[in-house]
């Protein structure tokens, strides 16, 4: 299998460079019979590459440990559910399942919009051709093969990090890639739309969706890969500002601007040099977040080992910046808006307004990653940029952004009167007020979970209103009950409606990360019987008996268990248990440093948080570390709700067609003749 | 709701609603295994599958204080924490629990907080800092984020007053730009958008 799969490579590797010479070829010459070898080889590269893929889940599920990569990361003792995690847990594997994957969004993007982007299609297939045989590249000339055989057959594998087996590892690794990997089809559209210089409305509707889509993939990835973190490296927290967790995080802010900024383009005819240039970025950013995570560049506790592979995507990341940009640049001329700002305070204003802090938070994070080179080659001293830098730097413009995010869907479109804005903006200014001074009165004097709270109040009300008003608008018009209405109003502006979903997800997603300002902890060494108590930002006094430590072998691991009675206010809630574990292969050898697992009870308020810290000279006398976070569970509530409307606003359909022309650019013409 | 039925709508939402409340909110609950591992003399039977063997708690590892010293400090066994959360996270690291022990040394004969940052700035360079120092090029890092949006900002604003400017004066659009619903004309309005939404 593992020939197959190396010849499978091979195979990609050409059809890839064919299907990007016809595609540009093809479509520079309008050639049809080049546009549809283009097409075709596209198909058969994500042929190829998925028999590569299934050659080396072959091997995984087979245990050949003679294969590299599988001896790296699996183990006969392995539970089987992980052999398909394991093909993305390490450096080649997950090339291959990139490569792969961005095959098949190319060959869909072929497939799906043959008919209505026909002229853009052989670009977009000559692009994802380029991007695919790079990673291919990659794989057979970066020493990063996956299909690379040992000298020797070793009786076991190592198995996968401890730390990896988790079932947010099987989902969030993929989700996240597959963000990453299909900003690829929106760029791909872009330089598309440059190259045949068809600047029309047309591009922006495939860039649209396919953004929407990378969008909602990266979005559930960040989600996943904060509650992998949250549930297993078992510091208590979610996000640390790590260069990997950022690097995913700058795309998502720049197609989160697009997503924006694109409905100025559509309603108006503006920003269209922006919006491209957006698209751009988003695409250079995740190949800069791919850099970050293999070249070993910066250290992260998520990266993969530091290999050479870094330099091909330097110069991939270089080359392709000044390529994409010089394209961009020489069809500037064409890229004229066709209206321009009729008010500072108008729906267009807010928009450019929420692009500077997007675009502004994005800029802050990469440089707060890349800092630490800069400061070296600058003052040449090595410096730490950890979260007090971030959270120092960022903090004051994501509440920027929250209020952004409540002020500007009460402003009209085109121009606000001051009646108009008095209207709108009452109830939810009232909101915010009068939620800051009861927070004042309650006693709170933090000062940014106090402005976040405000603003969450603020947001919630304008979300409300906007909904309140649409719904009575049908009751009133069609007679429909209230729930019909509801279900109505969304079905019928899914994109509306869509969005103030995923506005209230982002407005529990700020709220909820106040909590962690209010997090109390403590470490304590408690004897069988023995309590520790913490009082909770609630007031109530916990209390944590430890009952005794057990002892058993699982499957591929030896697990020493304390567990820990609960109580709270005296009152008995439970019993928690923390573990730690060793994982040994299949004749009994450790594998890794043992691991802990740590003991989580999640309700609605606060979440209790042991961790089993380790014990005292091999007795029961075991030393713990207690913590209470606050609001944990909105976090992947309102991750929930953030994909959900994400969902809703990219379901097809859902609007007339007439509604669609619209969407894709042509309002500013219908007023101008509605005027005429 | 028609016909004959015993509840409303609304007693049947709120005995649901009562239902939800009611339930305990508890998300979940760890299963636990009472089996003891201990021998008579107190040994565990594998002390080795519970990692490296630790020392009791100390006051010294609570307080507030030397928490908040080495939060600020980067633990150097390459896992881009802090001290605290490295020796209280990552129980198979040796550097963090020695570096704990000398912060705690360094506060137990006296020295301030910014001291004992300072010592340990003096042996491993501002590298040691998980924050680097407000004083020369990093003062830069911190400000030039700010500074650049505040001039994109400063820009953006001059920008879009150009463009004001330039603008032609408003047509006279079927629509009004600022309605809200409630009134006739805006009534008016809801039927043309909802017409042509389901057309």
């Amino acid at each position: 299998m593992t020939l197959l799969g190396s010849l499978a490579l091979w195979v990609a590797f050409l059809f890839g460079l064919w299907g990007a010479l016809t595609g540009f070829l093809g479509g520079r010459r309008e050639r049809g019979d080049l546009i549809a070898s283009s097409r075709h080889a596209v198909y058969a590269m994500c042929g190829a590459l998925f028999v590569a893929v299934v050659a080396l889940e072959v091997a995984l599920f087979r245990h050949d440990f003679n294969v590299e990569y599988v001896a790296a990361y699996t183990s006969r003792n392995m539970p089987v559910f992980y052999n398909w995690s394991a093909l993305y847990a390490g450096q080649k594997g997950s090339l291959l399942f990139w490569a792969a994957v961005l095959a098949l969004f190319g060959a869909l993007a072929q497939a799906l919009t043959a008919r209505r982007h026909r002229v853009y299609l052989p670009y977009v297939g000559a692009i994802t051709c380029v991007v695919a045989v790079f990673f291919v590249s990659v794989m057979l000339f970066g020493h990063a093969n996956p299909f690379a055989r040992l000298p020797y057959t070793p009786i076991d594998g190592n198995g996968l990090n401890p730390q990896l087996q988790n079932p947010g590892m099987v989902f969030h690794p993929p989700m996240l890639y597959l963000g990453y990997i299909s900003i690829t089809i929106p760029f791909a559209f872009a330089m598309a739309a440059l190259l045949s210089k068809r600047l029309d409305a047309d591009w922006l509707v495939a860039i649209r969706k396919w953004t929407l889509l990378s969008w909602l993939f990266l979005s559930i990835g960040i989600c996943l890969g904060m509650w992998w973190a949250y549930v297993e490296l078992g510091w208590g927290g979610y996000w640390a500002w790590d260069p990997v967790e950022n690097a995913s995080f700058l795309p998502w802010l720049t197609m989160t601007a697009f997503l924006h900024s694109v409905m100025v383009q559509e309603k108006r005819g503006m920003l269209k040099k922006w919006n491209l240039a957006l698209i751009i970025g988003s695409w250079l950013l995740s190949i800069f977040g791919t850099f970050i995570t293999r070249s070993g560049v910066i250290s992260s506790v998520h990266s993969f080992t530091q290999s050479n592979v870094g330099y091909f995507f330097l110069v991939f990341l270089i080359v392709s910046a000044i390529v994409s940009f010089w394209v961009y640049a020489t069809r500037l001329p064409l890229l004229q808006a066709e209206a321009t700002l009729e008010s500072m305070v108008s729906r267009e204003a807010s928009f450019l307004f929420n692009n500077l802090l997007l675009v502004g938070i994005a800029f802050s994070v990469l440089w707060g990653t890349l800092f630490p080179i800069l400061s070296e080659l600058v003052s040449g001293t090595k410096v730490t940029v950890g979260p007090p830098f971030f959270n120092q730097v960022n903090i004051p413009l994501g509440l920027g952004l929250l209020a952004v995010t409540g002020i500007g869907p009460l402003i009209a479109w085109r121009r606000s009167s001051g009646a108009n804005l008095r209207r709108q903006f009452a109830v939810p200014a009232a909101a915010g007020g009068l939620t800051l001074l009861a927070l004042l009165a309650a006693g709170m004097r933090e000062f940014y979970p106090l402005v976040a709270i405000a603003l969450g109040a603020l947001v919630s009300a304008t979300i409300t209103q906007e909904f309140v008003r649409g719904v009575a608008a049908r009751h009133r018009q069609y007679g429909e009950g209230w729930p019909l209405a509801f279900g109505r109003l969304i079905a019928r502006n899914r994109r509306r409606y869509g969005g103030y979903i995923v506005h209230a997800g982002i407005v529990i997603l700020f709220i909820s990360f106040t909590g962690m300002a209010f997090k109390t902890e403590t470490e304590a060494t408690l004897r069988p019987g023995e309590t520790a108590t913490l009082k909770s930002p609630y007031g109530w006094t916990y209390s944590f008996t430890h009952q005794g430590v057990s002892q058993y072998a699982a499957l591929n691991r030896q697990v020493t268990a304390a567990t820990v009675a609960v109580a709270r206010d005296g009152r008995r809630i439970g019993l928690m248990t923390t573990e730690k574990r060793q994982h040994v292969d299949a004749v009994g050898r450790p594998t890794f440093q043992p691991s802990t697992e740590v003991g989580i009870r999640s309700d609605l308020r606060e979440d209790l948080y042991i961790v089993l810290a380790g014990v005292v000279d091999g007795t029961e006398q075991t030393v713990f570390r207690f913590t209470i976070n606050p609001l944990v569970w909105w976090v992947w509530f309102g991750g929930l709700i953030v994909a959900l409307g994400g969902l809703v606003v990219m379901w097809p359909g859902g609007g007339a067609p007439a509604v669609r022309r619209e969407q894709a650019g042509y309002a500013v013409k219908l007023v101008a003749k509605d005027a005429g | 709701m028609v016909g004959s039925a015993d509840h409303s709508r609304r007693e049947f939402l709120a005995a649901g609603f009562g239902v939800l409340l009611s339930v305990d909110p508890a998300i979940r609950r760890s299963a636990q295994d009472s089996v003891v591992a201990a021998d008579p003399s107190g040994k565990l039977y594998s002390p080795e599958w519970a990692g490296r063997s630790r020392q009791p708690v100390t006051a010294g590892d609570n307080d507030a204080a030397i928490q908040a010293i080495e939060k600020q400090l980067k633990c150097t066994c390459g896992c881009s924490l802090d001290v605290y959360t490295c020796r209280t996270t990552d129980f198979t690291c040796t550097v963090s629990p020695q570096m704990h022990q000398q912060v705690l040394t360094l506060a137990a004969a006296g020295s301030s907080a910014d001291a004992i940052i300072a010592e340990f700035v003096r042996e491993h360079g501002v590298v040691i800092l998980m924050a680097p120092p407000k004083r020369g090029f990093n003062l830069a890092g911190y400000f030039f984020p700010s500074l650049v949006i505040l001039i994109a900002g400063a820009l953006l604003v001059l920008v879009m007053r150009r463009w004001v400017r330039r603008s032609p004066p408003a047509p006279l659009s079927a629509e009004p730009a600022d309605a809200t619903p409630g009134n006739s004309a805006e009534l008016e309005r809801l039927r043309r958008e909802l017409q042509r939404t389901e057309a």
